[in-house]
């Protein structure tokens, strides 16, 4: 925040008040979401009292790790890549030597890294993976005549991050300044819209299992996998 | 891919979009997806990431040469996302468009909800469509007409209630000849058990309800079928998603109970039935779970067996192959009792894969046997896959616990000649059971 009012710039625009705002708006959006989405489930009389942590808990671990599912398990390729995109996707934001370093620099903390030329080869397969995804999209049937172009966009938002904090560590195409303000700003961008968007099942995910996942364990007695 | 079909007329839809207007189709979607529908669907609708996870889990989809417009998300599509896409104002060709998706090709069978990675319950959104075609009106004409029977009489085939009590006493007249002083007591209190039969059993298959009594005779059951109407444990308003008769049936079902006095309702061999009594009705009435056991055929067997109630003496030899029926296999888990039972009956059981609670769907459920005859080729041309899985198995015998499974595939079996006999428990164990000396006539 204090380099904003030294230097105002774009940059330390960026790096300042603007990384505030994106971080507010990314957990206030999500506790709003999810206190709206709590709010309403009770409207629905078969959500909550047939809730069971035993089958929340299955149903999440049988879709949280890889091939748990037979749907998965019948979808080898699909799952490998999301898997993959998911792993590196978080590992990357969460663990790149220079995120850690940021956050230290502003308060301090400091969490284990990755090596850079792991986290390099995380970044690369994250925009592979999303390139494979954009493809599937175009090409297999079923799931071309699903798709919005907002979908494209939600993948596009996604990928910008990546595309440009891997050209900034090489240092191709632009300025390595330039590159990093566009990394920023995308990357902000991309959290601000979490919340509101497609992007949602980030955190909607485990309340959608948690019920799916309680109403075929305790009241179908079967599997939800 | 276009959303490409044969014209097909139900006057239950036709005739009704005659005479509604626009303003009407708005009133019950906003009803229905502003009152009535909340969290539920507004979640679903957001986390659905159009992956695509769920289309081959479909056997309309299967079954159609790969057609999108028959995958789980793409009927989801093509209704639900739909109307809210055109935020309620939708024209009557669109309510007949989504009538023929939720009606004629989607069986609401469940299986797609266990291939979504978010659990998304696509069979929910598709029954939301047909709550708003139920408040409309526009639903399949056959339907409608055993949703009226069940509001008039509460048996899907306009049966009075004398008619049900001569039946069961000429039947009980002809089982005498089987069984020595057999007897179907009507209206008895205090019995144990409650047995309520399937509209069919007291019209055209009599001798199902036959075969029960036999079974209740010979295992010494303390037992009764009601003395008034509420005898039929069929509920075919439950299709169009009229929840309103379907509670009323419901209720009708447990008053009867509670009148008789009764420590549990026993059912015979039916899904849908099965799951309203156990909690889709049940709910509605604002019950947490079925006040006093409701008992499925398939578990009375289960259990007449284990506790060596009722003793088989001989065993089928020919290849037999078991369906699940969705109902009470995917929606209450009595794989394991179904094949127990199958176990005891038979040699010779080749299953078929996928199986259990993974099983594709007859193609005749959730209301698509109910919605007629001219809905029948949507159901044969759905069922493909289900027939070439049961070629697949060379079985002779189908065992089908279920009347809308037991008729969806004796139609699959004319239609694909698939030469199989399709069977209820009810009528094998009746026929392999040892009937003690001192019962023979």
């Amino acid at each position: 925040m204090e380099q904003f009012f030294k230097d105002p710039s774009l940059y330390t625009f960026l790096r300042g008040p603007m990384l505030w705002l994106a971080f507010l708006v990314f957990f206030l959006g999500i506790f709003y979401r999810i206190a709206i989405t709590l709010r309403e489930a009770k409207k629905e009389k078969i959500v909550y009292p047939y809730l069971s942590l035993r089958y929340t808990l299955r149903s999440l671990f049988r879709w949280l790790i890889p091939y748990g599912s037979i749907s998965m398990r019948r979808h080898p390729w699909f799952t490998a890549i999301t898997f993959l995109f998911h792993i590196c996707l978080i590992s990357v934001s969460l663990f790149l030597v220079g995120h850690v370093e940021l956050w230290y620099e502003s308060w301090k903390i400091r969490w284990w890294t990755l090596p850079v030329s792991l986290a390099d080869g995380m970044t690369f397969i994250t925009i592979f993976c999303i390139i494979l995804l954009i493809l599937r999209r175009l090409f297999q049937s079923d799931i071309r005549f699903l798709t919005s172009s907002s979908d494209y966009l939600i993948l596009t938002l996604v990928a910008l991050p990546f595309i440009t904090g891997f050209l900034a560590h090489h240092e191709l195409i632009l300025d390595y300044k330039i590159m990093l303000t566009i990394h920023m700003l995308s990357g902000e961008i991309m959290l601000m819209a979490i919340p509101f968007t497609k992007l949602s099942h980030m955190f909607l995910f485990f309340f959608t299992r948690a019920h799916t996942g309680s109403e075929f364990g305790a009241v179908r007695h079967s599997r939800d996998f | 891919m276009e959303f490409k079909r044969k014209p097909i007329t139900d006057i239950g839809i036709d005739e009704t979009l005659k005479g509604v207007d626009e303003k009407k189709i708005k009133r019950a979607i906003d009803w229905v997806l502003n009152r009535e529908a909340s969290a539920r669907l507004k979640v679903f609708v957001e986390t659905c990431m159009r992956c695509g996870m769920c289309t081959t889990s479909c056997h309309h989809y299967l079954s159609h040469e790969k057609d999108p417009t028959y995958a789980p998300a793409g009927k989801v599509k093509q209704t639900i996302w739909d109307i809210l896409n055109k935020k309620g104002k939708v024209t009557k060709e669109d309510i007949k468009k989504y009538a023929r998706i939720v009606f004629s090709e989607c069986n609401l069978c469940r299986r797609c909800v266990q291939f979504c990675p978010f659990g998304i319950d696509i069979a929910y959104l598709l029954s939301l469509v047909r709550r708003i075609c139920c408040l409309i009106g526009a639903v399949p004409q056959y339907i409608q007409d055993q949703a009226l029977s069940h509001m008039q009489t509460t048996n899907m085939l306009w049966f009075r209630q004398d008619e049900w009590l001569d039946t069961v006493q000429w039947l009980e007249d002809e089982l005498k000849a089987e069984i020595k002083d057999a007897k179907i007591p009507i209206g008895r209190k205090n019995a144990e058990v409650l047995y309520l039969a399937h509209g069919l059993e007291a019209k055209y298959m009599t001798g199902l309800l036959t075969n029960m009594a036999k079974i209740m005779n010979v295992a010494k059951i303390d037992w009764t079928v009601p003395d008034t109407d509420g005898w039929d444990y069929t509920n075919k308003a439950f299709y169009a998603c009229d929840f309103e008769t379907m509670g009323k049936i419901v209720r009708t079902h447990y008053e009867v109970a509670f009148r008789l006095n009764v420590k549990k309702i026993v059912m015979g061999e039916c899904g849908h039935a099965y799951r309203t009594g156990i909690y889709e009705g049940v709910r509605y009435l604002g019950w947490k779970e079925s006040p006093i056991p409701y008992i499925h055929g398939v578990q009375f067997f289960y259990e007449l067996l284990k506790e060596g109630r009722i003793k088989i003496a001989k065993k089928i030899e020919e290849i037999v192959t078991i369906q699940d029926p969705c109902n009470i296999v995917r929606y209450r888990g009595m794989g394991k009792m179904l094949r127990y039972i199958v176990s005891k009956l038979c040699e010779n059981i080749v299953e078929m894969t996928p199986k259990d609670d993974h099983n594709y769907c007859c193609s005749a459920g959730g209301g698509m046997i109910d919605a007629g005859p001219v809905w029948k080729s949507a159901r044969m041309e759905g069922g493909k896959i289900k027939a070439e899985q049961i070629k697949n198995t060379g079985a002779k015998i189908v065992i089908a616990a279920c009347h809308t499974c037991h008729k969806g595939i004796e139609d699959l079996n004319e239609y694909y000649k698939l030469g199989v006999h399709v069977k209820f428990l009810t009528d094998l164990i009746a026929e392999l059971m040892e009937i003690p000396e001192e019962m023979k006539p």
